[in-house]
């Protein structure tokens, strides 16, 4: 008989969710990934029950022409400290196929496993 | 204007036509012909052309009434098939005015009718079709696309995951109902009716509805993520099928299911449409096809049929998986993957693609990669199929040791794993071993899937293969 194992649900949140939380560099290598693609970058934050809808709140507008990595990360840092207890996302806006070519999860909110650096 | 001359003429009198330069709006199709002995390779090419289009055997005194050199399809060119000393490409035009706006069905007919049967020929097969864009814009295509599809179901950055339900016939509904919110709560994104269930006697359609609803809600519910089913609508009649599909609509269920072929093309755009009018999105399944574009020689690839569904729709559509259990040339699959997908797809021999073809402002269909895969193959199949597919692993989910949840999971992590090195810039292919062993360190549940199938490998001889020497 062979030994089986208990699967635990997991609230997650899209893409990404079910890797370990990533490292600072982890992070860094798909802000460049989407900055190579010419993705403009854009941050959204939401409280975590609200988790499931459309819209979540952006953190000013997307950050059109941006590409320096360090721009993203420190709008990335000032959104974490304006709103700790929010999930914030960072996502990729592609103006042709008017769609996201990268949205993840970066921060999760305080009180739940902290993301990333 | 000439006299009515009746009697048999040659069809290369006026049918084959070499000085001819197509018009922007005429329907190109690229045949590949093996006529009988002794015929020459322009009579037959032209009789191609006449009997697909306003020819035939006999000449008929009401053609005078009409202006033919205005109707009549034209071969305007023949090639050699690379590699193979009996066969030819004939290229034929016909004029738009041949086809009723927005019905590949009528497109069919012409092309792919009678002609196929003709005594002349030894063998058939459509290869090509390239579709004006005055004709594209008289479809309706795919419901919804690749763009709102993403939108709706909140899939950004990645594939999406799917699986077909097993065993494939007779469940319960409410036993089928508990292996959809297995697979979906372990993280896949979709589950799917395989397509041989309709509504037997095991199992009506109504409950499996009503439990698969249940299964839909309640993994959202609990995952925080958007989930479907493919909830196969394909029936003995349309007025069967819509009914269906409205009880889908009316349990808030995202997504729906035909079966292009076996139901027809009438059902399937009269389905299409009833989607786009209500917000449902509609997977495509493609039971037969094997039967019509396997045999080299005979029939119709099936990027054209693939062509013929972007434009009657469908959001997703089943291509084969080139790594797994099924036939798939890789070189031809991307080929009608992009014309799947693509705005403007540029003619490219080397993946059988005849002629450029401007799909215009019609939306994308995701391509479905399904049947005999597994964890091992994910790094392959992000690679091939890129980020506006959808994989399937039935099998590959459901049969892991711990069952579907966690078959699920494992897929989950090793999809993203693949599309985070994929996004580091390393070497899906070469480097794949280490991309899901490293993933599996985390992932008790990835470590035993690959433990699972690391033999299986689908490792046969492709029977439709490109002609290229």
């Amino acid at each position: 008989m062979s030994v089986t194992g208990d699967y635990h649900t997991r609230n997650t949140l899209e893409t990404f969710s079910f890797l370990p939380a990533f490292t600072q560099e982890e992070v860094y290598a798909q802000i460049n990934y989407m900055l190579a693609q010419g993705l403009t970058p854009g941050i959204e934050h939401e409280l975590p029950e609200n988790a499931m809808d459309h819209y979540w709140t952006m953190w000013k507008l997307p950050f059109f022409g941006e590409t320096d990595l360090n721009n993203v990360v420190n709008e990335l840092e000032s959104c974490r400290r304006e709103y700790p207890d929010h999930n914030i996302r960072l996502t990729g806006y592609d103006n042709y196929t008017q769609s996201q070519g990268v949205n993840f999860v970066v921060f999760k909110a305080q009180g739940s496993s902290s993301r990333a650096w | 204007m000439a006299k009515f001359d009746s009697g048999v003429k040659e069809y290369r009198d006026l049918y084959w036509t070499p000085d001819y330069v197509p018009l922007d709006t005429d329907l190109l199709a690229c045949f590949k012909v093996v006529g009988q002995a002794g015929v020459p390779r322009e009579e037959v090419a032209a009789a191609v052309a006449a009997e697909s289009s306003t020819g035939t055997w006999s000449t008929v005194w009401s053609e005078l009434l009409t202006d033919l050199e205005f109707y009549k399809g034209r071969t305007y060119r023949i090639e050699d098939v690379p590699g193979d000393k009996d066969a030819f490409y004939a290229f034929i035009a016909y004029p738009l005015d041949l086809f009723e706006e927005g019905s590949v069905v009528n497109v069919l007919t012409s092309l792919v009718g009678n002609v196929f049967g003709f005594k002349a020929l030894r063998s058939l097969r459509l290869e090509d079709i390239r579709f004006p864009i005055a004709y594209i814009k008289t479809c309706g295509g795919p419901p919804a696309g690749i763009q709102l599809e993403r939108d709706r179901l909140n899939k950004y950055g990645r594939p999406m995951l799917g699986c077909t339900i097993k065993p494939k016939l007779g469940l319960s509904a409410k036993n089928y109902g508990r292996s959809v919110y297995e697979c979906l709560r372990g993280g896949l994104d979709l589950t799917k009716d395989d397509e041989n269930i309709n509504s037997q006697p095991f199992m009506r359609w109504r409950d499996r509805w009503d439990f698969v609803a249940d299964a839909i809600h309640k993994a959202e519910r609990e995952t925080g993520e958007r989930k479907g089913h493919y909830l196969n609508v394909t029936a003995s009649t349309p007025e069967e099928m819509y009914k269906r599909a409205e009880y889908a609509k009316e349990l808030g269920m995202p997504i729906i299911m035909h079966d292009f072929l076996t139901g027809g093309f009438t059902a399937n755009t009269g389905l299409a449409n009833w989607c786009r009018e209500n917000g449902m999105l509609l997977h495509i399944h493609r039971a037969m096809h094997a039967v019509i574009d396997r045999n080299p020689h005979h029939g119709i690839h099936f990027r054209v049929l693939a062509k013929c569904l972007r434009l009657s729709g469908g959001d997703q559509l089943h291509t084969g998986t080139v790594v797994g259990k099924l036939e798939g040339d890789r070189a031809s699959t991307l080929g009608f993957v992009d014309q799947l997908r693509e705005s403007f797809v540029p003619e490219d021999r080397s993946r059988g693609i005849f002629f450029d073809q401007d799909w215009g402002s019609m939306p994308g269909v995701f391509a479905v990669a399904s049947g005999g895969i597994h964890v091992w193959h994910m790094p392959a199949l992000l690679n091939i199929f890129g980020d506006d597919s959808i994989l399937q692993f039935g099998g590959g989910t459901q049969g892991h040791p711990w069952g579907n949840a966690a078959g699920a999971a494992a897929n989950r992590v090793a999809l993203e794993a693949c599309v985070k090195a994929r996004n580091e810039g390393r070497d899906l292919e070469r480097e794949s071993k280490d991309i899901l062993t490293a993933a599996a360190k985390s992932s008790p549940e990835l470590a035993i899937a690959m433990e699972t199938w690391k033999e299986i490998v689908f490792e046969f001889d492709t029977v439709d293969k490109l002609d290229v020497q």
